[in-house]
């Protein structure tokens, strides 16, 4: 195989340095214990290390019950994604019928349209509804822009398989329900659980549509992040950034670990 | 196989719900964008164009559509020439370099948008590193944050996985012996760059293209937290005319406005890359 020059290994070198940074100055900030957002200084020493803006979150709570609420929001909608992709994807990839090709498109259609767009019209439809402000309209709302994500990969893991499998169980007696939780299922969960677990940070990352749809009870953790960083700078905002950056982290080596997170996130060969 | 069974029970949840809450709530909108308003009264229920007519000659809109369009063709330019190359120097890395490094590169696609601007606000502020480092090589400070360049830099860092993606499964499918032959046959390296690798990765870089032009057209984070109150792009001004004016009909207009924007230039663009792929088949 071919290797790379010196030339190509600096390049590389400042592109990675250009992906960290922003991330490394967080963590960096998120210790200090001054009152003020103060830059790490270039070239003088550290001045000092403190936990204290750590603290500050959990004595704001609106910052810990934004973060309930987008776990169990991310939970839900994940899962809702999962029961509804699971079924859809078998019908789409095992059978024939008539507008097929443009429910596949119309499930598909989340990842083309614009969030923002996806977010004054779930706005305009609860308005009118007289659902504003309403966690399980929310939840309905996140669960449209996760779901392709899941039916992406269980499509993949659907027509990745030995379709033969299943005949033999058949033919060996097996009912289709059985066939399905004995033979089908296990065969793609791998896409599965990929699937949720994409659709869960998905969820939980999401801001744009969001930050249309929430109301004060129902505010997300990355929109009340987005409207306390427009307001006010301090380093508690570093501090929350900090955690979240440690959270995925910990999601992404989980990921990789168990299925490969370039499979996931680059597609499935 | 099961030809005989009915389908429905089993994409009928599916399709209940995206026709509600996809298809329902997008015709609404456009239906939305041809009410009045008053500022008094509120929506009005009568059918009126004033709001498409406005934008479309308010040197106010168009100069943030302008704006828009502009930024999010750099960002993609930028995005290309960082993320070609670079997954190309990861396609000739070995494990476990090869898998460290492409997670290093994709990986903060999972975390927070926020996050990744907020960290991009401090580098790029007055006190901020960048600036620090510019000071340190006796360059003036500039003010970097709450300009075009800062929305800029923090796009391209945002969306350069979304371009390394599509280059490296187009590399994957290049046989490396390949280019090694070429090598042996006499080809200079130059040569081989321009003739193996890169047609390979055209159709990568294409539709990395198109992924990080829509993305970066309709990015609302971003252009929120680094360009300020004044330095507007598409997705601010809808949520300034919503949270803020209160002019939903003019700020619907607008989302619609964006959205058939993104699938014209969409389709349009798929349309040149399939002849483009003809002609060079045929």
């Amino acid at each position: 195989m071919l290797k790379n020059g010196p030339v190509s290994l600096l390049f590389h070198s400042l592109v990675v340095g250009f992906v960290l940074a922003p991330l490394v100055v967080i963590c960096l900030v998120a210790f200090t214990p001054e009152n003020t957002l103060s830059m790490p200084k270039f070239l003088t020493p550290w001045n000092g290390f403190s936990l204290r803006w750590f603290r500050a979150i959990f004595e704001h709570p609106d910052f810990t019950a934004s973060f309930w609420n987008s776990l169990l929001l991310a939970t839900l909608s994940a899962s809702i994604a999962v029961a509804l992709s699971v079924p859809a994807a078998l019908a789409i990839d095992r059978m024939e019928f008539p507008g097929r090709a443009s429910l596949n498109a119309l499930f598909l259609s989340p990842l083309i349209i614009p969030h923002l767009v996806l977010g004054v019209a779930f706005l305009r439809l609860f308005a009118l509804i007289g659902a504003t402000g309403s966690f399980p309209w929310l939840v309905a709302s996140h669960v449209i822009i996760i779901t392709p994500y899941v039916l992406r990969l269980v499509l993949a893991a659907l027509s990745g398989f030995d379709r033969s499998i299943e005949a033999a169980a058949l033919t060996l007696g097996a009912g289709p329900g059985t066939v399905f939780r004995r033979v089908t299922a296990p065969m793609i969960l791998p896409g599965i659980t990929g699937g949720w677990l994409l659709a869960f940070i998905n969820s939980f990352d999401e801001l744009t549509m969001s930050i249309f749809v929430t109301s004060p009870q129902t505010v997300t953790l990355p929109v009340r992040m987005y409207m306390y960083a427009t307001e006010s700078i301090d380093p508690m905002m570093a501090a929350v950034s900090a955690l979240m950056i440690a959270l995925t982290a910990i999601a992404m080596l989980v990921l990789d670990r168990a299925f490969g997170l370039d499979k996931i996130l680059v597609g499935q060969k | 196989m099961n030809r005989r069974v009915t389908p429905w029970p089993l994409v009928g949840p599916a399709t209940l719900m995206f026709f509600g809450l996809v298809v329902v709530p997008l015709t609404l909108t456009v239906i939305l964008s041809f009410h009045g308003y008053n500022h008094t009264t509120g929506i009005e229920n009568r059918f009126t164009l004033t709001h498409y007519q406005a934008i479309l000659s308010d040197s106010y809109f168009l100069g943030i559509f302008w704006r828009t369009l502009r930024i999010a063709a750099l960002t993609t330019v930028i995005c290309a020439a960082i993320g070609v190359p670079e997954a190309y120097v990861l396609a000739r890395m070995r494990d476990p370099w090869r898998s460290v490094f492409l997670l290093v590169i994709i990986g903060p696609l999972l975390v927070s948008v926020v996050v990744r601007a907020f960290g991009w606000s401090m580098l790029l502020g007055s006190t901020g590193l960048v600036n620090q480092a510019f000071m340190a090589v006796g360059l003036p400070t500039t003010r970097l944050l709450y300009t075009e360049t800062a929305i800029v830099i923090a796009l391209v860092h945002v969306m350069l996985p979304f371009m390394v993606i599509p280059v490296w499964t187009s590399l994957q499918k290049l046989d490396p012996a390949v280019e090694a032959a070429a090598l042996t046959l006499g080809a200079s390296p130059f040569t081989t760059l321009r003739r193996i690798v890169l047609p390979q990765v055209t159709m990568g870089m294409l539709s990395g293209s198109l992924i990080v032009f829509g993305l970066s057209a309709s990015a609302f984070a971003i252009p929120g937290l680094l360009g300020g109150r004044r330095l507007k792009m598409a997705a601010t001004l809808v949520y300034d005319e919503y949270m803020h004016e209160l002019n939903w009909p003019l700020g619907a207009t607008i989302a619609i406005l964006v959205l058939v924007a993104n699938l014209v230039i969409m389709l349009a663009y798929n349309h040149a890359v399939e002849a483009r792929m003809r002609r060079t088949m045929g």
